[in-house]
């Protein structure tokens, strides 16, 4: 259950459980810590996380939050779940490619799109 | 004594040298002095988007690795300079140094899945030009403007 001072958006479709982030700036180490926080206690009230991580409100993005996204990936992963990332800004993206991490996670141009692609 | 030339309220400074401290709001302030000089220089949302993403790994590194182990409102000093041709930045923390080089490439397949590593490698791409001093507390770095597309 989101706390009255979170950070994110969440709301399960069917066996999804949709994450959307409210700031569009992903930068400050603290609110990331949250954010990741947030995040881990989804995942650990899942069986078999099935995770959507929609990109769509975010401008920016720090190093820290792509450690936090592998961090979240290895737990899901941990629990045999599924993790999708959806709608990142073409710029976003760019630092994805630039790190190489486009190859590590599953991303889709719409939640729509990754909504299907779970197994 | 010299009459001061009257200033633009609309020209925001395109110098700076600011003491700030590990706190959101003194680093978002700083970000936004950056992103007026840069906007009043005429640099796109593009070149915007690289010098922030450059400088908020910059004062990361300086906080988080820079200070660690020092009191939390221990200070760096950042100092700033925008021209209608480049950027250039310099983060300078109280710590004790670091080597850039020693950073592991998080790029090759065995590091993909570690968390950390990424900032400096972030710099070196968005960036023209990236230097420390030899004590490795003090980055420097230059963003050129693109030339525009013909």
């Amino acid at each position: 259950m989101p706390s009255a001072d979170s950070r994110l958006r969440v709301r399960k479709q069917d066996a999804v459980v949709r994450v959307e982030f409210i700031d569009r700036n992903i930068l400050d180490e603290a609110n990331i810590q949250l954010i990741s926080d947030e995040i881990s206690r989804i995942i650990d009230q899942e069986t078999s996380p099935k995770l959507l991580i929609s990109f769509a409100n975010v401008d920016h993005l720090s190093s820290a939050a792509l450690g936090a996204l592998i961090t979240i990936n290895n737990k899901v992963r941990n629990k045999s779940g599924q993790l999708r990332l959806a709608s990142i800004d073409p710029q976003i993206y760019e630092v994805f490619v630039i790190t190489r991490l486009n190859k590590l996670f599953q991303i889709h141009e719409s939640p729509e799109d990754a909504l299907k692609s779970f197994a | 004594m010299s009459t001061p030339r009257p200033s633009n309220p609309a020209q925001p400074p395109m110098s700076g040298k600011v003491v700030v401290r590990h706190n959101r709001h003194e680093v978002e302030s700083v970000q936004n002095s950056l992103d007026a000089a840069m906007s009043a220089a005429g640099f796109s949302k593009a070149s915007l988007f690289a010098v922030r993403l450059a400088f908020q790994e910059a004062i990361a590194n300086a906080f988080n690795h820079g200070h660690k182990g020092l009191p939390h409102d221990t200070s760096a000093t950042v100092e700033f300079s925008v021209t209608q041709r480049n950027v250039t930045i310099a983060v300078e923390d109280q710590g004790p140094g670091f080597q850039a080089d020693a950073v592991a490439d998080c790029t090759l397949d065995e590091n993909l899945e570690i968390p950390r590593g990424r900032g400096v490698m972030l710099i070196r791409n968005y960036m023209s030009e990236v230097r420390y001093n030899a004590k490795g507390n003090r980055i420097e770095m230059v963003y050129i403007k693109p030339a525009p597309a013909p």
